[in-house]
Parts: structure tokens; sequence; C-alpha cells
């Protein structure tokens, strides 16, 4: 088992999940995006930096067309999916957003059971065939996600009642139990304690075995720490896309520079 | 200016045990706005207490009545000429036929308990009107028992009941060609045999309307269930169509010029004076659609055209005030758009749609002025049938009611029209009270 994942893994990590090329987003008149091209491995931690506004979340929504619940925004370019393009008019977001999960930045539960919580992606995409199935489903992801010792005793409170850093896992079990393809996180730690933050941490760190991590971060830290490629936005430009290791340690943009080192942002 | 500069460096420290100017005068307006709040407070409690008080000793009375009971003789020859006990023979003897049966048994009764008041006339007069035709119902209900003696309870006369209510004196009798002050007497006399006894009355809810003359026999029975009918129809249509328009404008219609003046509308019509809507029901569901006047179904129509946008606006800020993140966490593990709203945002909503449904449903059951335009102001005596028929026949409403009594001239009537006032009351309270619980039972904390 190990070999193989092993062996796997050297391949995988040019294997590309995600190719954007030429992404452009409008808010209205405002040009957010600007010729955004990057392409996302799979069983990689991506990290998106960049200072506020900068377009990092903005492109994140793009991966899993959440911007189309905006009227205004408007996405132009071609981003695909395992070679499919996710913008063409054949594709169900609906379906596209079962492949790719997202985590969002404030841990949002819904105000249910931390059993329904987990269980509502697979009963709504027909996941799990009898009670006993869910039953397995719902404890793989709140494992998953480091949770399942807090709460196996207590899975019928409401979601809404664990602690913050709770919730966020609970809502990364959830965004697992789809089984999604890609996980994507807009800032899934900036509302959390340093300690929840390194559980978060340390569980992004094994998702990567299963899955393409895309992580939008304000923390260069915890860019650092985390993921394998880093992009740094600017102003709606990708002004640099490479290896964590090389952006932080030998940036080739002077922007990239005086941003990792706390000249601009 | 020149104080403060030079008091900057020389001011001597200011001590936190005595307040400064600033402070007492921020402390003064406070507590100045707390009074006014008080003032407020209690001028609005002592205006609720005062109309409830008065409403209550108004209203009391309507639930109470005098009845007299008496042994009345079915007498054969005058209710059966022909003694074969056909129905519809038994059912040609009118009213007028009974009259005379109350008569006796009232001379009777006068006669056995050694009653003598002098210049007494017409002792039968204080027995209601309506008498005759409680006997004729019972006798043409049970023809076998003509030839026999049995007591009957008749209701008393409205001039009588008002004397044990402190609404007609023994003066008030002797100016008043309906009443004379020895029939005060005699009922007098009659409660003092216990022939005659003011006791607690269901049937003021359940009566229909009664003519000018006969107060004592009014009810409200026919408003109660028009307005059940009505509010059955301002639900069925009001909720559904409401609640999907509501959810329809906040999550899936585009937002532009076309959906804004819909939105200008809704609150346009909300505004819209309920007479206006009257007349709407009378040109479209009566003139134009034929449907028939008096009906619930026409008053219910109306009323739920006036009701929905007052539950679409409060329906539709539940729903906005329903956290964007909700949404987003649904649509993030790849519910579509429908599922959003009906697993996540509707439940949190409800409690706020069924507020608003049921405020808008006891407005709806308050409203007069539509339903005199359509004509449910008429005088109604049958009960509708059942409901999906009965929602045709004619049938007036409460607050109709409370209209129609009030503009009566026989003083039985105030003490009516506030007795039903009180009920109107009991089935606001009641509904304003479920919507208490059901907000409190689907509250979801997050």
């Amino acid at each position: 088992m190990n070999d193989m994942r092993l062996i796997q893994r050297t391949v995988d990590m040019h294997e590309t999940k995600i190719r954007a090329s030429g992404v452009d987003v409008f808010y209205g008149d405002n040009h957010a995006i600007k010729d955004v091209s990057v392409y996302i491995e799979d069983k990689t931690v991506t990290a998106f930096i960049g200072p506020s506004g900068c377009g990092k979340s903005t492109f994140l929504r793009c991966l899993n067309r959440m911007n189309d619940t905006i009227p205004i925004c408007r996405v132009t370019g071609k981003i695909t999916l395992d070679d499919e393009d996710i913008y063409d008019p054949k594709v169900d977001p609906v379906q596209l957003r079962a492949k790719v999960g997202m985590v969002f930045q404030k841990p949002n539960p819904f105000p249910k059971s931390i059993y329904d919580n987990v269980a509502y992606g697979p009963r709504i995409h027909g996941l799990a065939g009898d009670k006993s199935e869910l039953d397995e489903i719902v404890e793989k992801s709140l494992r998953r996600a480091a949770l399942w010792g807090e709460v196996k005793d207590r899975l019928a409170e409401p979601g809404t009642g664990l602690s913050g850093g709770q919730q966020q896992r609970l809502c990364i079990a959830r965004a697992v139990a789809t089984a999604p393809e890609v996980l994507l996180m807009d800032e899934p730690c900036s509302a959390l304690d340093p300690i929840a933050t390194a559980q978060v941490e340390e569980l992004i760190d094994e998702l990567k075995q299963n899955y393409s991590v895309v992580i939008v971060t304000h923390s260069m830290q915890q860019a650092a720490r985390v993921s394998q490629k880093t992009a740094f936005f600017h102003l709606g430009n990708l002004v640099e896309y490479g290896e964590t290791g090389k952006i932080f340690t030998n940036p080739e943009d002077s922007r990239t520079e005086s941003y990792i080192t706390g000249r601009i942002g | 200016m020149t104080d403060m500069t030079a008091g900057a460096s020389a001011a001597p420290k200011s001590s936190l045990l005595a307040q400064d100017e600033r402070t007492r005068r921020r402390n003064a307006a406070e507590a100045r706005f707390k009074l006014y709040g008080v003032i407020a407070i209690t001028l609005a409690i002592v205006a609720l207490l005062f109309l409830m008080v008065s409403i209550m000793k108004n209203g009391s009375g309507a639930f109470f009545q005098t009845f007299v009971t008496l042994e009345v003789e079915l007498l054969e020859d005058k209710l059966d000429k022909n003694g074969n006990r056909d129905p519809a023979e038994m059912a040609k003897v009118t009213t007028f036929g009974y009259s005379p049966l109350i008569k006796d048994a009232m001379a009777k009764v006068v006669a056995d308990n050694g009653i003598e008041i002098d210049g007494l006339k017409k002792p039968e007069d204080l027995i209601s009107k309506e008498a005759a035709a409680q006997m004729r119902n019972f006798v043409l209900a049970h023809p076998e028992m003509v030839g026999e003696t049995r007591p009957f309870e008749f209701v008393a006369s409205g001039r009588i009941d008002g004397y044990y209510k402190g609404r007609v004196t023994m003066e008030s009798a002797a100016r008043d060609s309906n009443i004379s002050p020895e029939q005060l007497q005699l009922a007098d006399a009659l409660k003092a045999a216990g022939a005659l006894e003011t006791r607690f009355n269901w049937s003021f809810i359940t009566w229909p309307d009664a003519s000018e003359n006969r107060p004592e026999v009014s009810g409200l029975g026919v408003a109660i269930i028009g307005s059940l009918y009505m509010m059955l129809v301002v639900l069925a249509l009001a909720l559904p169509i409401g609640v999907a328009a509501s959810i329809y404008l906040e999550e899936f219609a585009p937002k532009n010029r076309f959906t804004d003046l819909i939105e200008v509308n809704i609150s346009n019509l909300a505004a819209v004076p309920s007479i206006v809507f009257g007349i709407l029901g009378l040109a479209i569901f009566i003139n134009f659609a034929g449907l028939p006047q008096s009906a619930p179904i026409v008053g219910g129509l109306v009323l739920s055209l006036m009701t929905l946008p007052r539950i679409i606006i409060p329906a539709r800020a539940a729903i906005q005030a329903v956290p964007p993140s909700i949404r987003e966490a649904a649509l993030g593990v790849g519910a579509s758009k429908m599922q959003t709203v009906f697993h996540h945002v509707l439940p949190l909503a409800a409690p706020g749609i069924l507020t608003g449904l049921i405020i808008g449903l006891a407005q709806a059951l308050g409203e007069t002025a539509p339903l005199l335009l359509i004509g449910m102001v008429a005088f109604v005596r049958e009960y509708p049938a059942g409901p999906p028929e009965g929602l045709f026949d004619p049938a007036t409403a409460l607050p109709v009611q409370v209209y129609n009594w009030t503009q009566r001239a026989d003083p039985a009537f105030v003490e009516r029209a506030s007795g039903a006032i009180i009920v109107l009351l009991v089935f606001l309270m009641v509904m304003n009270t479920l919507a208490i619980i059901l907000r409190s039972r689907f509250e979801r904390r997050w």
C-alpha cells in the first residue's frame, strides 16, 4: 500500500487537475481578474496568496462556478477540470460542485445536527444506498476531518453548538463527504485560533493524499507550511506561480519579493 | 477656547467621585428619555385597559340571557285538527297558531302562582316573539308529543332581559310602549317563583342573526361560520401564492427594472385602502365572474387579494434575513438552487413567514369595509352548508355583524355588538398566540 502510494505520488505530481487559461472576471465594470492562466496539480496543495482585494478568492470561486450566484459577475476564458471545460453550457454547476468541494472563510454549518450536516451532501447526491452506508460515510468523513473522536457521542446535537475550530472541521467533513476530487478552501483558518489552525493545517496535509487542495490564505507562513505550489496574485494579475519553496526563497518578480518581505500588502 | 488651552496644563485633576457638567447633562437626557418611554407605555396600557374594561362591561351581558320556563299544553285541536299526525298537514299551522298556546300557558302560570298585579296587560309579552317558532319547530320534529303538556324554556323578551341587566328600569318602562312596569313586576314575581332565570347562554355563539325587534335571540352563528370559511379561503390561496411569490422574487427572479417595478407595486398594494379591494371584488368576482353575492368564497377571494402583499412583504424580509453563508454552504456541497431554498432557506425563514401570515390573517379577519361592498352585510338567517358548497351560500362575517348590530335601534343590540367584539378579540388573540407559539417552535439558533 505504502509503496504503491509512493509510486503513484511521483507520477501524480505531474498530472494536472485543473487548467485555467486566459481567465478574466468582471464585476460589472470592475475588471477583477486579468488574464490569469494557471494549472493546478492533482494530490497537491496549491496556495493562493496576495494582498486583500487582489482577486484570489474571486479566482478560487471561478473553479467551482460559485461566481454564478452573483448576477453582475462575468467570467471569460477557459477553465478545464480533467480536460473538460467547466464553463461549457452543457455543464450543470451542481454536478461540478459535487466534484469540486468548497470550505468557506467563516465556518457555516447548517443549523442541523452534526450527523445531518455531514450526511446532507451524500443524501442529495444519492451516494449512500441505505442508512448503514450513510453512517459509514459520515464516520469516515468525520474521521478524515479529525473530528470523529470529539463528536462521536453527540452526533444528534446541532452543529452550530460546536466551537469555531470544530465547526470549521465539520465544514471540511461536510465537503469531504461528497467525495470531491478537488477541495477549495477560502481562508479556512482566518476565524480560528492557533491551535485549531494547526489542526486544520494538519488535516490539509492529510487531505492532499486523496484530493487536489487549493487554499487561499492571508498567512504566508501558512502557505509555506502546507503548500507545494504557490500562486501570488496582485491587483487581479497572477504575478508569479511556482514551487512554494522557490516563491518564498527566490522569487523572480520584485512584487512577490516585496509582498513576502512585507513591503506591500 | 482660550480656557481650554490654558486649562490643559493647569487644570485641576478631575475626580471620578464627582460628576462633571457634561456627564450630568448626558445622564439627565438619558433619564428623561427613559421617562418618556415609561409614560408612552403607561398611556398605551391605560388605553388598552380602558378599552378592555368597557368592552367587557358592555359585552359580557350578551353571553347571559333570561329564560322563562312554561308548562305548555300542546292542544291537538289547534295543532293537528285532523289528528293523523301528518307532518305536511301540521306544517300548515303557522306560528300564529302557536301564540295562543303560549298566551294560555302564561295565564296559567300567573294564576297558579297566585300572582295578582293591578293593570297587568299582555303577560305573554314577557316571552320573546321567537317562542312560537321555537315551539313549532319542536312540534314538527316530534309530532307524537301533540296532546301532551310539557315544559318549554323560552327566551324572555329583550326588555325583560334588559331589566335584569340594568338596561331597563321601572321608570323607563313607564315611557316604553313595548313594556310596562306591571310586566316587570310580573317578571320579578316569576323569578321569585322559579319560572324565570338569567343564566349563561352559549346560544349567543351558535344562533343566527335575528330581526330588529328580537335582539334576545340574535347570535353569531352565521357570522362565525362565514368568517371561518373566509379564513379557510384566504389560507388556501394567500399562503401558497404569497410564499411562492416571495421565494421566487427573493431567490430566483433576475434583478432588473421589471422586478423592481413589481417590488414597488407590492409595497403600494399593501397600502391600498381595503375598501378599494371591495370594489375590485365586486367588479371582478361578482359582476364579471358571476359568483354569488354575500358568499364567503367572494369574501375570501377579496381578502386574499388584500392579504397577499401583507404576507409577501414579511415573507421576503424573512427570506432575506437568512444569512447568505447558509446558501453558499448548501451550494458548495452541490445542492441545486431549489434544494438550497427548500432544505435550508425556507426552514430558517419559516418563523418569520408564519408570523407574517398569521398577522395577515388576523387583519383579514377584522376587515369590514371590502365585505360591505360584496354584500356580506346582508341579513342572513340560514346557516351555510358544509365546506365545499357552503362557500357559495350567503353568510356574514364577525366584523360585519358588529357593524350591523351597532346600527340597530334597540339598545339590546349595543350589548350584542360588544359581545361580538369580545368573540372577535378572542379569535384574534388565539391567532396571535398561535403565531408566537409557532415562531418559538420553529426558531433555530445558529
